[in-house]
């Protein structure tokens, strides 16, 4: 064999991190950076230096959320497409809303929900039939449908953004700033997780579980749209006006959505292992297997947990900028904390000792009615410092 | 699946009750146990809202359970000894584990695990084989040597009697992330701890300290409960400070008392400023401050602070926290509501004085609470086209200026509290003087509404009511009518009326109707009401003309519209005085806002190694979760003229993810040595 040293450690060597990116990943780069300088240069006199970092951080961000899992770009660039449209055919005028078709039936940011809140309820019936029909076909449709809720969620948050803006300088603000707002957040990002672990283990039949939880948040928007008008943009009271905002509360929704999906999946496990044994075949084929369930949990868990660690954090920083402590026993700092508690214990036990199946899975869904208090019952029958979104 | 090749584990000696014990607290069990208590611990505290002034607990659970609750710590769960004997219990835990556990990790990162067994290698999840007629064994080590290391393994060569095993090693970082989120959690707790009140405890528990619990003014706090600058390593404290005055301390509050926090510097409030969006909610507070401290100011430093911006001085950060009034100078009128003869008397006085009053009902003391400048509330439905009114349809509000509040306490202490308004409310299209009153905080103010005449001014309802009062002029008004009716001469009925008028300011319609039906039989009754009524209304409304004659207003030719809209609003809110209660009714003619900003002060001398453990902890989750700790191993044994190669291997996280890295390995391996004999199943679903 006449092959030369160096040629022969070539041929050994994992491709280095920068030899894998392909000329697509640096397109993809160049175009979140061309993005982020424009948005620098057209808004930088209204940004403070903390302001500029995030941004500095949201474009590194994406530009590697995208090079970890491709279809983040075909997501990005469709929602900066639509977003882009909706300001265009805003301008500077809030009352185009009334006027322009766009705006009117589809990007104006209430519509944009609506469409969302359909697509969404769609999307769960349409896993629900892949899951008893086994037809992949249909199981397209459906992630199809859950794409599609995802992207005009994601535009409609963007343009509410804008319209916060343009109902006066002094009142926008980024839209995760009430209940109402981060449920459509939470809606999202539990969607999109669940869109990776579906393309990651190849199988939709998760879909019908974790969109469960997803229908179950957009009946509380609707009924809080319509019953409590809960959807109109108010001002932001002095406390909330930081950029902490900004890191703080979309951090804390990676952790719940993520917890949120491993109890789904906690309920998919133990329906499977009842199906396993008592022998319900059909039941059984319309479920991933437990092995699978119990992965994607951990791993849901253990980003969860981790963001969720970040986010605590980031928490206490700015209680620390705003009250003055970084922490003061408050109820909804408590819960959070215990919150934390519970999913560390639950790692313990994966972790350390290897533990499985059906314990695991009940306490993943006690921990999201957990989470669920810290995240709502916190706001309605507790008071405390974090006196914003009440029902 | 971790690799079970621990072959060097001693046998273990009988094992002593100190030692178990040490393997207790470093257990994982116990770890769980404790998490799960502080958790359950924690819900309590958020459950029983904390630090309240004692006697509310009492009026909650009566004299006993508001004892044993005490006892327990539960009305400040967080810095109660048995929690803070958890927590301790948490580092003490955590702490063992890391002594326990980081001695073996450490080795780990450098442990090659040379002695292997093909058996076992055979039995991993992750393995491939080949026979390599045509290689020297040297051969093959070299090439799998170089292909670990050109991905970033380590790796360790060991030769055994009739093979040899190379043993690669990588992600020690991994291991990094345990020992980071253990250290985190033991330095946070230690930096809570000193940020907490344990301290201040400990000095109290060793009597250098006592708490005062007294309502006294700071000035009169004794040495004992006042720490000095240097005292206190950490803390946080308030203090309300009216504009343009100074402070040197703070408020410690503890329990049902509290300490004084002297400062090394004073804070001089200039100005205090608070701004609204249209919709009423609060748009900034901020405070213009000045900060004196000769020994290292050359002149006082200006600042602004705000909710969200906390000024840090000398390591001092001082925070917007609340604000208030900081006793304005109000000037009210307090116009007579029974008759009072006279100029209505005029009194001054600031917010959180009290006044003593001499009155026809005895003495009073007037207690002036609180003015707010601003009253931002929604336009009653009547009122939605107001001009000065935000807001969407069906929601508006608007300003509806100063307001005060005050009690009214008698010799024998009870008090009623008022809140009056300074301008007159629309209503309705009428002008109203809103004056609330309620009996204890927990209820709803109940409103007098006090009709304002033309000029928006209370004058001629003030006018009314000292005619009504006036028992000569009325009787001369009610003679001159000249009126009768059956059985009663003109005078016997003019002192009827008077009687009646006099019933209704006293007590109401309703008492003319209770009297009426106590002295007349059953079967007349209703329609001796009925005339008394009628009666009661004329004569009212012959008064009322007076009054409008006494304005130069000529009733004989008519009275306008909405002349006697005001008769109506005047009878109802004469109706209502009944239960007014106040003699009077204090009408703010003027007033000199005076604010006071609440500001928070605080040193936290622990904060910065909370820093370092959020720091650690961070990294120490994400480390933990997404690098992994991989082994792969080759054992290379001649085999005739060839060799022999099992390449295995694994990874202590993500199992998928090191088997598409050992799928590529043996990818790579192949094309040197071809397709292996046996490989490991693809990773299953
Ligand atoms: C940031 C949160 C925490 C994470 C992510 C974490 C993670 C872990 C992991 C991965 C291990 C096993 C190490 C191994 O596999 O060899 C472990 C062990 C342990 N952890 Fe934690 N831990 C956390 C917080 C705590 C806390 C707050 C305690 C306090 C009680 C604690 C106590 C322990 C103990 C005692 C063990 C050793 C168990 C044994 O092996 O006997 N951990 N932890």
């Amino acid at each position: 064999m006449a092959v030369t040293r160096e040629h022969m450690l070539d041929d050994l060597a994992a491709p280095g991190f920068w030899q894998r990116l392909t000329l697509r990943d640096w397109l993809w780069a160049a175009l979140v950076v061309a993005g982020s300088l424009w948005a620098y240069a057209s808004y930088s006199a209204y940004m403070d230096e903390y302001e500029v970092a995030i941004l500095a951080g949201c474009a590194l961000g994406l530009i590697a959320w995208g090079l970890q899992w491709p279809p983040a770009r075909g997501l990005s660039l469709t929602v900066a497409g639509l977003s882009l449209f909706a300001l265009w055919r805003y301008g500077n005028d809030l009352g185009a809303q009334e006027r322009d078709f766009f705006l009117k039936y589809l990007l104006g940011s209430q519509e944009a929900f609506m469409w969302m809140s359909a697509l969404f309820v769609l999307a769960t019936l349409t896993y629900i039939a892949h899951s008893v029909s086994q037809s992949a076909f249909v199981g397209r449709v459906a992630s199809a449908l859950t794409w599609s809720a995802s992207t005009i969620g994601i535009t409609g948050l963007m343009v509410r953004w804008r319209e916060s803006y343009l109902m006066g300088t002094d009142i926008g603000h980024i839209p995760v700033s009430n209940l109402y707002e981060v449920f459509i957040l939470f809606a999202v990002v539990t969607a999109l997780l669940y869109l990776y672990h579906e393309r990651r283990t190849g199988t939709r039949k998760m879909g019908a579980f974790v969109l469960l939880v997803i229908s179950a948040a957009i009946a509380f928007l609707l009924w809080y749209t319509f019953d409590r008008e809960a959807n109109r943009i108010m001002p932001l009271v002095p406390a909330l006006q930081s950029y902490w905002m900004k890191i703080h509360v979309p951090a804390n929704f990676i952790g719940y959505g993520s917890f949120a999906l491993a109890a789904m999946l906690g309920c998919a496990w133990l329906l499977r292992d009842k199906a396993e044994r008592a022998g319900w075949r059909a039941v059984a084929a319309a479920l991933p297997p437990c092995a699978l369930l119990d992965d994607v949990m951990y791993k849901a868990i253990a980003l969860g947990f981790a963001a969720f660690t970040l986010a605590t954090i980031l928490g206490a920083l700015w209680a620390a900028e705003a009250w003055g402590g970084y922490w003061s026993w408050d109820p909804k700092e408590t819960w959070a904390l215990i919150v934390w508690l519970n999913y560390a214990a639950w790692l313990h036990l994966r972790l350390t000792k290897g533990m499985r199946g059906a314990p695991m899975a009940w306490w993943s869904i006690i921990g999201l009615l957990v989470t669920a208090f810290a995240f709502l019952g916190v706001n309605m029958w507790l008071s405390g410092l974090h006196s914003y979104g009440t029902l | 699946m971790s690799v079970s090749v621990r072959s060097d584990a001693p046998a273990r000696p009988p094992r002593r009750l100190s030692s178990q014990l040490f393997e207790f607290l470093g257990s994982m069990n116990f770890a769980i146990m404790l998490l799960v208590v502080v958790a359950i611990a924690s819900v309590i505290g958020t459950v029983l809202k904390q630090n309240q002034p004692y006697q509310d607990y009492i009026i909650k659970f009566g004299p006993f359970w508001f004892d044993v609750f005490r006892k327990l710590g539960l009305y400040d769960v967080y810095d109660a000894p048995w929690f803070l004997c958890i927590l301790g219990f948490l580092v003490l835990s955590t702490s063992v584990c890391l002594w326990r556990h980081v001695p073996g990790m450490l080795a780990e990162i450098n442990h090659f695990r040379t002695t292997v067994q093909a058996k076992s290698l055979r039995a991993f999840h992750s393995h491939a084989e080949w026979a390599l007629p045509e290689q020297t064994a040297a051969q093959v080590q070299q090439s799998v040597s170089e292909l670990l290391g050109a991905r970033g393994y380590r790796v360790r060569l060991k030769e055994h009697s009739d093979h040899r095993v190379l043993a690669g090693l990588k992600g020690g970082l991994n291991r990094c992330g345990y020992l980071f989120a253990h250290l985190a959690i033991v330095i946070i707790c230690i930096g809570g701890l000193l940020d907490g009140n344990l301290p201040l405890k400990w000095r109290e528990w060793r009597g250098e300290i006592r708490l005062e619990t007294r309502d006294v003014p700071a000035r009169d706090v004794p040495d004992s409960s006042r720490l000095q600058p240097s005292d206190n390593f950490s803390f946080r404290g308030n203090v309300r400070l009216p504009e343009g005055t100074t402070t040197n301390f703070l408020f410690l509050r503890l329990r049902d008392g509290f300490f004084i926090q002297e400062l090394p510097f004073a804070i001089e409030l200039k100005k205090f400023n608070v701004e609204f969006y249209p919709t009423g909610q609060p748009k900034s507070f901020e405070s213009d401050v000045l900060i004196h401290d000769e020994d290292h100011l050359q002149q006082p430093l200006p600042a602004t602070i705000r909710v969200n911006h906390p000024l840090v001085y000398r390591g001092y950060a001082i925070y917007q926290s609340d604000f208030g009034d900081g006793g304005s100078l109000l000037t009210m009128r307090a116009q007579p509501l029974l008759g009072q003869q006279g100029e209505a008397p005029q009194l001054q006085g600031r917010v959180g004085e009290k006044i003593p009053l001499k009155t026809p009902q005895g003495p009073l003391t007037l207690e002036l609470d609180d003015f707010r400048l601003y009253n931002i509330l929604p336009v009653p439905a009547s009122e939605q086209n107001d001009p000065q009114a935000h807001g969407e349809a069906g929601r508006k509000v608007r300003n509806f200026g100063p307001n005060f509040t005050y009690r009214l306490r008698d010799a024998t202490g009870q008090a009623e509290e008022y809140q009056n308004f300074m301008v007159p409310m629309r209503l309705d299209g009428r002008s109203f003087f809103l004056s609330g009153v309620r009996g204890s905080p927990a209820e709803e103010f109940s409103y007098l509404h006090i009709p304002a005449d033309a000029k928006l001014s209370p004058d001629r309802f003030l006018r009314f009511v000292a005619l009504l009062h006036d028992q000569p002029r009325l009787h001369a008004l009610f003679t001159a009518a000249g009126e009768s009716a059956p059985g009663l001469n003109a005078e016997e009925l003019a002192t009827v009326r008077e009687r009646l008028v006099d019933l209704f300011l006293r007590q109401g319609i309703d008492a003319i109707v209770a009297q009426t039906r106590a002295r007349v039989p059953a079967d007349k009754a209703e329609e001796a009401s009925r005339f008394f009524l009628e009666l009661l209304r004329r004569s009212l409304g012959e008064v009322y003309i007076q009054v409008l004659r006494e304005e130069g207003l000529k009733p004989e030719d008519g009275v306008a519209d909405a002349d006697e809209t005001f008769f109506n609003d005047a009878l109802n809110a004469l109706s209502a005085l009944g239960s007014y209660r106040a003699p009077f009714w204090l009408q703010l003619t003027n007033f000199e806002q005076l604010q006071a900003s609440g500001l928070q002060i605080t040193k936290a001398g622990g904060q910065n190694i909370v820093y370092l453990g959020f720091a650690l902890l961070t990294l120490g989750v994400f480390v933990m979760f997404y690098t992994s700790h991989r082994r792969v191993w080759a054992w290379i044994a001649a085999d005739g003229a060839g060799t022999q190669l099992i390449l295995a291997g694994s990874g202590n996280r993500h199992q998928d993810a090191f088997a598409k890295e050992f799928d590529e390995i043996v990818r790579t391996a192949a094309r040197r040595f071809g397709p292996p004999l046996a490989e490991s199943a693809a990773p299953e679903r």
